[in-house]
């Protein structure tokens, strides 16, 4: 089946906030596919596309979020958590560290559950301290860490150097990753984004490479 | 050439002229504190810090302008939220203390002459007019009332409300338009020769330029015509390209510019319009050596600098504590090498 078509409506119907469109071409593919090759050809491409667009200049950081939530609310529905279905994952766990700002966090969050995955939201304006004990309380095997600030960036570099030996991933996010494209690995973490779409990319790449080595 | 003082070289950058050379401002709010060797906390907490650590700051880099602005969580502080302090940064915004839509129609608007958190920032501000006198310019910030919101109820819950309650949204843009207004008002008053007007959210990194014109334009159109002064409006590192017609008619003098965006290409369509800020990377700067600075600043005036109507800056209007006494020095001495005017573009160099 060509899902092109539908792709591209998908897409339009994101940008312009349309949920009731969005829905409904969610809801005529369920007629003849499942509920994870919808999220897999439809929500995951149209999610990508609006985040390149996004680091591109072309749509905004509002539309990237309000897509975010209509995709994750439209999986919920189709595919709600507990559902057999779902990717089968270790712990995943995504928080802020040293701010309250949870933009970015709610983005790629949103991201992750339309992708069929789910998160252990760990919070916000967290130290390095507390973040480090969270992980290890839940078992968290991947870790995403969202950032505004250049200081709370420069801080990851203390959370790597715990967990990393403990086979954590760690993928961080976040304006100050964005602006320095070589902050990421100067703070030791494993991978960094741009944007939501290519967190999905990555999650999907370390869930893979967990379930290859144990 | 005569000799230009600081004030001098700034008017003449925003009357689009050329001075001696293009001034360069260093937004240096948090180097105080290293200057005195007191912690951010401490050194924020006292109007008399603030003074002392710009005079330090002015004596060491010779900056065309003092920055009359502490941080940005203050205006939060004032409305009754909480501040959160780090050692190596800027301070933060806590829990946003508008925690259901509701919470709007009761936020009561704090009085500018009399919150004790705003008034270190206007007594540091008169007490730099003092010094200062007519020869250096000093920079007030305001946030603007559109962008405020993302510290006063969390982003995730203000995008929500931009969309999904557009009556409630404009309820409290009317409680931070006069704020706003008030706040503007009190420190130009107290002797702020400018107003930087961070508005992050107008940028189309954040929002649609479409939803831009519904909200944040007419916003900014309520507040900067009104303005007894000039008024700068700045994205801290957001794109401004998509909406530069719109942001000229908001009445901005002036418009920080991402490092993002090319500038050359901002200066092409605003020459004679408005004057640009910026737009070397924060972020990035602290690894740079003295060489790379000078090729980055020397690159950047030859793209921006020619005619006036350009204020050497940052992209973000703050330069992080990480940033070295020589990576600054190296700014400085770059904009003195290759900011003499006239500038000498890369054509008239090769031919």
């Amino acid at each position: 089946m060509d899902n092109q078509p539908y792709l591209d409506s998908f897409i339009a119907a994101l940008l312009c906030l349309d949920k009731d469109t969005a829905k409904s071409l969610v809801d005529d593919m369920m007629k003849t596919v499942d509920p994870i090759t919808i999220t897999n050809q439809l929500v995951v491409p149209a999610l990508e596309f609006v985040g390149d667009c996004w680091e591109k200049g072309t749509v905004a950081l509002s539309q990237v979020y309000m897509s975010g939530r209509i995709c994750e609310s439209l999986i919920d529905e189709i595919l709600p958590p507990g559902n057999p279905l779902r990717t089968d994952q270790p712990p995943i766990g995504i928080a802020v560290l040293l701010d309250h700002h949870v933009l970015g966090k709610r983005v790629v969050y949103s991201a992750l559950r339309a992708s069929g995955f789910e998160l252990i939201d760990l919070g916000q304006g967290l130290t390095a301290r507390e973040l480090v004990g969270l992980v290890r309380k839940h078992q968290v095997k991947i870790l995403l860490i969202s950032v505004l600030m250049l200081p709370s960036a420069l801080h990851v570099k203390e959370i790597t150097r715990q967990l990393k030996p403990e086979g954590v991933k760690i993928v961080v996010g976040g304006a100050p990753f964005r602006l320095d494209k070589n902050l990421y690995k100067e703070v030791d973490a494993d991978a960094t984004g741009d944007n939501a779409g290519i967190a999905v990319e990555v999650v999907n790449r370390y869930v893979g490479e967990y379930y290859a080595t144990i | 050439m005569p000799q230009y003082s600081a004030m001098q070289r700034v008017v003449a950058a925003l009357s689009h002229e050329e001075a001696d050379r293009v001034p360069v401002i260093l937004p240096l709010t948090l180097h105080g504190a290293k200057e005195m060797g007191l912690s951010i906390k401490d050194y924020f907490s006292k109007a008399e810090h603030v003074v002392e650590g710009q005079i330090r700051l002015m004596q060491k880099y010779h900056s065309d302008a003092y920055i009359g602005f502490l941080h940005a969580p203050l205006e939060i502080a004032a409305f009754g939220g909480e501040v959160i302090y780090v050692e190596d940064g800027p301070p933060n915004s806590g829990e946003p203390f508008l925690r259901k839509h509701d919470d709007i129609l009761s936020m009561q608007v704090p009085d500018v002459q009399t919150n004790p958190h705003l008034r270190i920032t206007l007594d540091a501000i008169t007490q730099l007019k003092a010094i200062a006198t007519d020869q250096i310019p000093i920079v007030g910030v305001v946030m603007s009332p559109f962008s405020l919101p993302v510290m006063q109820m969390g982003f995730d819950k203000y995008l929500d409300l931009i969309y999904d309650h557009r009556d409630l949204f404009w309820k409290l843009m009317e409680k931070n338009i006069e704020f706003c207004r008030a706040w503007t008002d009190a420190q130009l008053a107290a002797g702020a020769t400018a107003i930087v007007y961070f508005d992050p959210v107008s940028s189309p990194t954040i929002i649609p330029p479409e939803l831009y014109l519904e909200t944040g334009f007419r916003v900014a159109q309520r507040i900067i015509p009104q303005t007894k002064g000039a008024v700068i409006t700045h994205m801290a590192s957001g794109r401004c390209l998509p909406i530069l017609d719109d942001l000229i008619q908001t009445g901005t003098a002036g418009i920080g510019v991402s490092a993002e965006e090319d500038i050359a290409e901002i200066k092409g369509r605003c020459r004679g319009k408005v004057t640009l800020f910026g737009n070397l990377n924060a972020i990035e700067m602290r690894n740079w050596d003295a060489q790379t600075m000078e090729h980055k600043v020397r690159q950047l005036i030859q793209k921006a600098g020619s005619g006036g109507g350009f204020i050497l800056m940052d992209n973000h209007g703050e330069l992080p504590w990480q940033i070295s006494d020589d990576t600054i020095y190296a700014i400085v001495a770059a904009v003195h090498k290759w900011g003499q005017y006239p500038i000498e573009t890369p054509e008239q160099r090769f031919g």
